[in-house]
């Protein structure tokens, strides 16, 4: 198992290597001269000469790169071109508060989500069915920042519940983790009850039915436990929809999370910024894919015998 | 004629007519075929209906902010443009970024995928990683550096959504033809001496086309979705354009005191994507009937 995640964190650095080689480039074509910007507008040629030199502008691109991922390495990824803080800093200050929003989301959509699939499936092509298909229709077809301004019209405005944005108590949590969770929930939806409409028709159901398993032990202990691989598995690949719908909601509710980050940085063109921080967002991406790997592992004793053979 | 009565008699009918036949037992895919049918019919006419440069972009401040009415059957917004005329001209800009965005992918993405799956090897290799490694990004910060590099305009912001309608695309090309060509009539294909280019797009690209058919009617929807974000986000189609998350972004200052402005372009959003969603799933349903659960 340990290996397994050793090899699985090896394969990671390729993919995070071309990443940032990609958005470094990219980002580097953006124009604007971060020296001059450096040295603000009343400075002479002379100095703004000066301080590119100092900051390696002049160096050829595979030699900047080489230093980035040097930086990289150590934690550093240079400074901010506008407030000149730490970006790996400015950075892991804003991730706690992305991870708490992308995690109540994605328990908001787990509560929602998976009794509903399971009450679908069970009652199948009745009224129940369609309605809760139609919930889900809706939900997926919904851009998230629109409900998030809904949900600020209906709670903040109209019935004046919970604040409409910033961060203080857990009520500032509420609207936001709903937002993003919401369009996730849709989603589970509609893979936990195809996946335990599969389930369902086993034999191994009817099996326990006939033993007299109570239908509801049948339902949780048979059923939900073997359908439950391809709900993590649609989970796992929700999250960048996760990360994505932070962005947007952080936004809507100016909540101080990554998103907000990328977001100012490219409104004021901090380079550093939003090159940092988008690498560091695929760095999370790929260590969630990984966790998202080992949860299987955890409720799946097939895939665990797997991992461990295979070393 | 006496060929096509035969054919009545005995109701032969093509894999097209089969699939449109069990399509329109679907309500969800008829109702969103009317809305779709209807909506690029009004985006069609708004052209003609409406003068873009004064009825849509023309500021009139005597009649700001009025609450929707007979005369502004959606309000108006803060310059005094009448919300109707905006929302039903947007639906341009969110058709033409979603189909032009989803057909560019579908392009690439085909002809990756089809060579990829095909081919394997290295071909498949670096297909997978450089799939992998796009994945590792989520879409939204692809198309903001695309847009950033490029600019803000209409058509960065296609090309920027595109990138990860090829990456999905490919994906499912590749996986279905890695599951055609071991088949037997490819095998039967070769025996006869056909060029594999030809084989590639006469026998392997037509039997996968149900599921690409399916995927790209979703995926208009998500870009749709996609867009609006960015152009919320400030990054999408420059103002005074009026693409819906555009008119979203102004709604948001006034979501106090007129909150129409924030209601009925996200609605405009919405039912145009669910619409999208009703005739994919009914496409999937009536391709193939299978899968039908």
């Amino acid at each position: 198992m340990i290996r397994y995640i050793i090899k699985r964190i090896l394969q990671m650095i390729p993919v995070i290597l071309v990443t940032s080689l990609l958005i470094f480039w990219a980002m580097g074509l953006t124009g604007g001269d971060p020296a001059r910007t450096k040295a603000g507008e009343k400075a002479t040629e002379e100095q703004v000469e000066q301080i590119r030199e100092e900051m390696g502008l002049n160096d050829p691109f595979f030699v900047r790169y080489v230093n980035y991922v040097k930086g990289m390495v150590t934690g550093d990824l240079g400074e901010s071109y506008v407030t000149g803080k730490d970006v790996f800093k400015t950075f892991m200050e804003r991730l706690p508060n992305t991870l708490l929003l992308g995690g109540a989301a994605v328990l908001v959509a787990i509560i929602v989500s998976i009794p509903l699939g399971i009450y679908t499936a069970v009652n199948q092509n009745t009224w129940k069915d369609t309605a809760g298909m139609i919930f889900a229709l809706f939900g997926v077809s919904m851009p998230n920042f629109w409900l998030g301004l809904m949900l600020i019209i209906l709670f903040s405005l109209k019935l004046g519940i919970f604040p409409s944005g910033g961060k203080a108590g857990w009520d500032t949590l509420v609207l936001p983790a709903l937002t993003v969770g919401f369009g996730l929930a849709a989603l589970i939806t509609r893979t936990t009850r195809s996946s335990m409409l599969d389930v369902i028709r086993q034999d191994y159901m009817t099996t326990a039915r006939a033993k007299g398993v109570p239908e509801k032990k049948v339902i949780r202990k048979h059923g939900l436990k073997n359908a439950l691989i391809p709900i993590i598995t649609a989970i796992g690949l929700q999250m960048s929809l996760v990360l994505t719908g932070s962005v947007l909601a952080e936004t809507v509710f100016s909540w101080p999370g990554i998103g907000r980050l990328v977001y100012d940085s490219i409104s004021k063109r901090d380079i550093p910024m939003v090159t940092g921080s988008i690498i560091m967002c695929s760095v999370l991406m790929c260590l969630v894919n990984l966790i998202v790997d080992l949860v299987y592992a955890f409720f799946d004793p097939r895939i665990k015998a797997q991992y461990s053979k295979k070393g | 004629m006496a060929e096509e009565s035969l054919k009545k008699k005995y109701k032969s009918r093509s894999m097209a007519q089969e699939t449109w036949r069990r399509l329109l037992q679907n309500k969800g895919a008829i109702f969103a075929m009317i809305f779709m049918v209807v909506l690029v019919g009004a985006a069609i006419a708004s052209g003609f209906i409406f003068d873009y440069e004064t009825d849509v972009i023309g500021q009139n401040m005597a009649e700001k902010l009025m609450a929707p009415c007979a005369q502004h059957w959606f309000g108006t917004d803060e310059y005094g443009r009448d919300l109707f005329a905006r929302v039903i001209y947007g639906a341009r800009y969110s058709l033409i970024i979603g189909c032009g965005s989803v057909m560019i992918g579908l392009v690439v993405g085909t002809i990756l995928g089809s060579l990829a799956g095909f081919y394997g090897g290295i071909m498949d290799s670096l297909l997978m990683r450089a799939n992998d490694i796009l994945y590792s990004i989520p879409n939204i910060m692809i198309a903001v550096v695309i847009v950033s590099v490029l600019g803000t305009s209409t058509f960065n912001l296609l090309l920027a959504l595109c990138v990860s309608c090829a990456t999905s695309l490919s994906r499912i090309v590749r996986a279905s033809v890695m599951t055609i060509r071991d088949q037997e009539y490819i095998e039967a294909a070769y025996a006869m001496g056909l060029p594999t280019w030809k084989i590639i797009i006469k026998h392997i690209i037509p039997n996968c086309l149900s599921p690409i058919i399916v995927q790209v009617t979703l995926l208009i929807g998500t870009t749709i979705i996609s867009a609006s974000s960015l152009s919320f986000l400030g990054i999408g189609v420059p103002a005074p354009a009026p693409e819906w998350g555009a008119l979203l972004s102004a709604g948001r200052g006034h979501i106090r005191d007129a909150s129409y402005m924030c209601i009925i372009p996200g609605l405009a959003i919405m039912l145009t994507v669910l619409a999208l969603n009703l005739l994919g799933d009914g496409l999937r349903d009536a391709l193939d009937p299978k899968l039908k659960k």
